[in-house]
């Protein structure tokens, strides 16, 4: 087994997972398929004019931006691949890219149900807003536009910098592509295989797939890959405990050999950030250093650590943030301000449609303040959002009963309105101060202020340790950057080996043998031969299947048709006991006189048989052979040979 | 190892499915806690008692799950009897949607005046009309109801170590679903009701090609091919269109979920052709609530309306409104769908008092009615007088038109799903004997399976295939498996193709050893790979000919031995 990671993503991977290439059993497996979209913030989402031409905005790229998927160029490079892993919507994002090329006309993606429409939607949306760039600056008209040279490249460069600092400039630009077109992602998606969560799918006979829920996001999952020599983990960013998807189904996962772990999420600005939000600090190496000395130095409490895992303190704090953020909003719109909020993560923007909703509702406003939501795929993405019971948590899926409609929302269109607040969730527009300005730099100058809030996006640091030590694995491929987050020490009963970005590591085999299962029938057919008191062996002629990632050998239709003669010997003949061997099979035979006048070094010793037919005997250390014209006899001489001679 | 098939019910006839099917291992799962609307006294349940031990009397310890198909009272009905009166305390399992319609509401719902939708059918079934002896109460059904686990399609939920389930889509009503268990190497289907031609709300049932030692299969239309549903769809907008040109009012009684969708598609699309503009009214339980349920559960019904659901919404429908109670009397024609199906009270029986009356008016009774109800009481003969107490009668004049799209498969399908599924044994149930006995024949004739169809209180033992565990060396592996794949352009395409049933790859003859050595697995190697593995060292054994004389002996005998030894090579 083989692992390259292809990426591992950008500030905590949300909306950039990491994504890695696994080597199984000969196939070729690719672990999610992200775009990263920072490089747009190099180009102008709007013609600047002759006024805002003073300041930074100069700096601006004014062409059709280009998009930066590592990942698919990796995979490309890579050549063949057979099957994608997608653990979210924001992982399917760059497939496009890999399965617009000619060579990966077979490859099939699995993804769930949810993660697919919802991916595809945003996909769909990424285009729409592709096309205004294409409205505004015209289409590419050449492979390389006027921008990939001078200033304005340095000034791209300086931006994907930001986002890769160690990685040298030829990779970047590598990485950029072209924006892929609509009909791509129905391509794409028609490459597609749904599953829904504790869905068993075998891929290629040999590997067995299964997703679980990861509790991030509705639809997003942690993968399940069962080989016939290892069963492997690929966790990607999870959450114990959600507000409104399916909680992380970290039970399934019990004794998989492997994890691959792939949480960047403490990348993230989460834990700055916490800090700016005052009171609501939770010191993270505290709960480290507790859990160091509750869960390393004692025997483990399993249901201490479950409860540990899933307290409801992730639910909390998310909850927390979205009633202050509601209280901004209230607060703008009560001095009479609009609020824009970029939409981020689609489970955090339902809570707070919802929450905003009954706020807005308990401070009679509801109907004089409309909400509405601007985009292509508003209508889509409500609709099915609201039809999917089955992924979400398992309170909402109570609610079914008394309070039919989950989210309601008013969906129009946004009229001339005066922005007051800006509200950026997200991971992305982390660094408040900075990206911000220049997001807004083009419609300088305005009034607006900004609230910058980020959420929980993957397990917490002080997670990690007992989540291990519940799943129990063998060995754990751990990202080299992170290391420190979970150090090995040696009561540890599993092993680390780590992997850093464009590396491939050689992961062992858990099992140098396979697992395979022997039909009854095949086994009464044996014909075992004792060696010694503890050892016996077997010929064995079946058929093997391999079906649903279990080998098996069944009952071949074809009986044995091989003579007997050709069977295996092994170890020293005794010439000794040869005589009476034969004679028990009724052969009368004595050993010649000139038996030593060929090769007298080599010991060889001839038995002459005079009955039932003529035949004589050679047998040296390493040789027996029998002279024979008669059939019968010599069948007679073999058997009598056998009663004395290890073979099969 | 075999497995042991004990029918408590639905066994030679139709009603109080329950099949219990014992694993090795003393791992036993009940298929469906039916009730029988036939009878009155205790054969409207399962004899459950037949489950436990001598002297026993703790169910939960003999069965290790309970899995229920559907929420139709012949397969659900005992479940309140089995789990508070004879105090089951298990895993109850029932598909989402199932829990959704029947689960949730009683837990959101814990009185009786709020118990929504076809709770309250339920409610009188299970309760009112539970015929003369308390079984159960309603509180019962409360308590039973907080015990189920909801269930995935294709989701495969770990009973336990070694007991696992899957839910595959039915087709029968929505949340219908056949169940799929495993324990080992030993795995059975059971269908539930099924159907197997796409409906309009409902898809055909999907299952994956298993490996399966036993499938228990309803046979309802062991012996019938149904004619196109189109005749019947046909016949009933007919009936429809020719009592609203007349000026006569359609009621049609109808369970919150399920048919009253299907027959509003069906009627809301032939309005929009004909151009009709008569009101066509659902009554205020059924409307917002059950179409509710019908959107958020899209993902049950049948691909068609799933794709189209996110550009429109095929339950809005253009020419449904709402019913006031106080349109009962107005004048003119329209079409009414109202609660309950079966006319046992509430709105329905309401309207069909003020209506039926009129030989203009036609009202419409679904497949099923149970013994006691007006739908019943219309379906026996034509009544022209019905008594509802010993005041309150009702002059019948009206038209009765029985609906009769029957979501259960027919005989093509049942030896479609069997043909498909390649079991090595097959059970029926949920059938009439004679028929069950005609469909027997032909699956052991055509298909070549053994087949039978226990009665009630029967048990079938059905041997099954045990595999050993045993370990085998890469070389192995690789030797017979690879070369094939890699030589065949054509299994090659296969290996990524679409279409290919769940992971089957045949490949092809293996030979090896099988070394058994004592306290480990058994294990295969290669021929070539045994010796080294002994320590040992080959002896050769070879056949020559035998010549008078010995120089020549000397001289042929070198080459042969030569020979042989290729020959030796070529045979490893």
């Amino acid at each position: 087994m083989k692992l390259t990671c292809l990426d591992t993503g950008v500030d905590g991977g949300y909306y950039t997972p990491a994504s890695h290439l696994l080597e199984v059993e000969g196939l070729r497996i690719l672990l999610d398929c992200p775009i990263d979209l920072s490089a747009l913030t190099a180009f102008s989402a709007v013609p600047l004019g002759a006024s805002s031409s003073s300041g930074d905005a100069e700096d601006l790229i004014r062409g059709v931006p280009y998009y930066r998927s590592p990942t698919a160029v990796a995979a490309a490079k890579a050549g063949h691949i057979d099957a994608v892993l997608v653990s979210s919507a924001t992982g399917l994002l760059g497939l496009p890219f890999l399965t617009r090329l000619p060579g990966f006309a077979n490859t099939k993606v699995y993804v769930t149900e949810v993660a697919a429409r919802m991916g595809s939607l945003m996909m769909r949306e990424l285009v729409e807003m592709h096309r205004e760039f294409v409205r505004c600056y015209g289409p590419d008209r050449d492979q390389s536009p006027v921008w990939m040279e001078g200033e304005k490249l340095k000034k791209l460069m300086s931006v994907l910098q930001k986002i890769t600092t160690e990685d040298e400039e030829n990779n970047n630009l590598a990485a950029l592509v072209s924006l892929y077109s609509l009909d791509n992602i129905e391509e794409c998606m028609q490459k597609t295989q749904y599953v829904k969560y504790g869905e068993e799918v075998c891929f290629n006979g040999m590997l067995m797939l299964k997703a679980s829920s990861s509790g991030l996001e509705l639809g997003n999952c942690v993968w399940t890959i069962k080989g016939p020599r290892a069963s492997m983990t690929y966790l990607p960013s999870s959450i114990f405990v959600s507000a409104h998807a399916l909680d992380f189904d970290y039970s399934s996962l019990k004794g998989n050999d492997v994890i691959l772990f792939s949480d960047f999420s403490s990348l993230n600005g989460m834990y700055d950030d916490n800090k700016k939000m005052g009171e609501h600090i939770v010191d993270e190496t505290d709960i480290l250093l507790a859990s160091n000395s509750v869960f390393r130095d004692d025997g483990m409490d399993e249901d201490e650590t479950i409860k540990f895992l899933c307290s409801n303190d992730d639910i909390a704090e998310e909850i927390e943030r979205i009633s202050f953020i509601c209280s901004c909003i209230i607060d703008a719109i009560n001095s009479g301000g609009s609020v824009l909020i970029p939409i981020g993560r689609i489970g955090i923007i339902l809570l707070l449609l919802e929450h905003m909703s009954e706020t807005l509702h308990s401070s009679n406003m509801k109907s004089q303040v409309p909400i509405f939501m601007i985009s292509e795929t508003a209508e889509e993405i409500i609709t099915f959002t609201n039809a999917l019971p089955e992924w979400l948590c398992k309170s909402r899926q109570e609610k079914l009963g008394r309070n039919l409609a989950l989210y309601f929302v008013h969906i129009g269109v946004l009229g001339m309105a005066q922005l007051s607040i800006c509200f950026i969730d997200g991971v992305q527009t982390n660094d408040q101060g900075v990206d911000a300005e220049l997001t807004l730099k083009p419609f300088m100058p305005l009034a607006i202020q900004v609230l910058g809030c980020s959420f929980l996006s993957g397990i917490k640091v002080g997670k990690i340790d007992p989540l291990l030590g519940l799943l129990k694995p063998k060995l754990i491929l751990f990202p080299e950057g992170q290391k420190s987050l979970c150090p090995a020490t040696d009561k540890q009963p599993w092993s680390f080996l780590y992997y850093s970005k464009g590396k491939t590591i050689e992961v062992p085999n858990m099992r140098e043998e396979f697992e395979v299962r022997m039909t009854t029938e095949v086994a009464f057919g044996l014909q075992p031969r004792q060696l010694d008191k503890t050892t016996a062996v077997a010929r064995l002629k079946a058929k093997l299947l391999l079906s649903n990632g279990q080998y098996v050998l069944a009952a071949a239709k074809s009986e044995l048709d091989r003579s007997e003669r050709h069977l295996l010997h092994w170890g020293t003949v005794d010439a000794s006991c040869i005589p009476s061997a034969l004679q028990e099979k009724g052969i009368v035979c004595s050993f010649s006189a000139d038996a030593d006048y060929s090769a007298p070094s080599d010991r060889e010793r001839v038995i002459s048989i005079t009955s039932p037919g003529e035949a004589l005997v050679k047998v040296t250390s390493e040789r027996t052979t029998i002279y024979c014209d008669d059939e019968e006899t010599a069948e007679r001489v073999y058997d009598a040979l056998r009663s004395i001679c290890n073979g099969i | 190892m075999a497995i042991e098939c004990l029918v408590l019910g639905a066994g030679q006839e139709v009603g109080k499915s329950c099949v219990v099917v014992t694993f090795g291992g003393g791992k036993r799962v009940m298929f469906d806690c039916g009730m029988h609307m036939g009878h009155r006294d205790s054969r409207r349940y399962p004899d459950f008692d037949r489950l436990l031990a001598d002297g026993a009397a703790d169910y939960t310890a003999a069965i290790s799950c309970v899995v229920i198909t559907h929420f139709h009272l012949d397969h659900i009905g005992a479940l309140p009897y089995f789990t508070e009166v004879c105090g089951y305390h298990g895993p109850v399992y029932m598909t989402y949607y199932d829990c959704a319609a029947l689960v949730y509401p009683f837990q959101q719902y814990p009185t009786k005046a709020l118990a929504p939708l076809m709770l309250e059918d339920y409610r009188k079934v299970m309760v009112d009309h539970r015929g003369e002896e308390e079984q159960y109460s309603y509180e019962d059904i409360l308590r039973c109801m907080r015990k189920v686990i909801p269930l995935d399609l294709k989701q495969t939920i770990q009973v336990d170590k070694d007991l696992s389930i899957r839910a595959y889509y039915a087709g029968h009503v929505l949340g219908a679903a056949m169940i799929y268990a495993k324990v080992g190497d030993a795995a059975i289907v059971y269908t539930g009701d099924y159907n197997m031609t796409p409906d309009r709300h409902l898809g055909a049932a999907q299952i994956d090609r298993l490996k399966l030692d036993l499938l228990i299969t309803e046979s309802t239309y062991a012996k019938t091919v149904r004619d196109s549903k189109h005749a019947r769809e046909r016949e009933f907008l007919k009936a429809v269109h020719k009592c609203v040109s007349g000026g006569g009012k359609v009621l049609i009684p109808a369970f919150a979920l399920g048919r009253a969708q299907e027959l509003c598609i069906l009627l809301d699309d032939y309005w929009e052709r004909m151009n009709l503009k008569i009101p066509i009214y659902f009554s205020a339980g059924l409307t917002i609530q059950a179409n509710m349920y019908y959107k958020m559960l899209i993902g049950w019904t049948s691909q068609k309306i799933k794709n189209s659901y996110t550009v429109h919404n095929p339950f809005d429908f253009k020419h449904v409104c709402h019913f006031e109670r106080s349109f009962i009397n107005n004048p003119g024609p329209c079409v009414l769908f109202a609660t309950p199906g079966m006319i046992s009270g509430g709105f329905s029986l309401e309207v069909f008092k003020k209506w039926a009356p009129s030989e203009k008016n036609l009202v419409t009774l679904p497949g099923y009615c149970v013994a006691g109800t007006i739908g019943h009481k219309l379906m026996s003969g034509k009544p022209t007088r019905i008594d509802i107490d010993k005041d309150t009668h009702i002059d019948v004049r009206c038209q009765i038109h029985q609906l009769s799209f029957s979501p259960h498969t027919d005989s093509k399908g049942i030896m479609d799903l069997t043909e498909f599924l390649s079991p090595s044994h097959v059970i029926l149930v949920h059938g009439e004997k004679p028929q069950m006995a005609f469909l027997k024949e032909r699956i052991e004739s055509e298909l070549g399976m053994q087949c039978c169809y226990p009665a009630n209180n029967e048990t079938v033992s059905i041997p099954t295939s045990q595999n050993l565990k045993i370990n085998a060396t890469e070389k192995f592996i690789v030797s017979f498996c690879m070369d094939e794949t890699e030589n065949d352009p054509q299994k090659q395409n296969l290996n990524f193709g679409g279409d290919m049933p769940q992971g089957c790859r045949t490949e092809g003859v293996a030979e090896g050893v099988l070394l058994m050595e004592k306290s480990k697995t058994p294990k295969i190697l290669r021929e070539d790979e045994l010796l080294h593995s002994l320590g040992m060292e080959t002896h050769f054994v070879h056949f020559e000919p035998l010549h008078p004389s010995s120089i020549e002996v000397k001289h042929t005998g070198e080459s042969a031995v030569q020979q042989s030894s290729l020959e030796h090579l070529d045979c490893e």
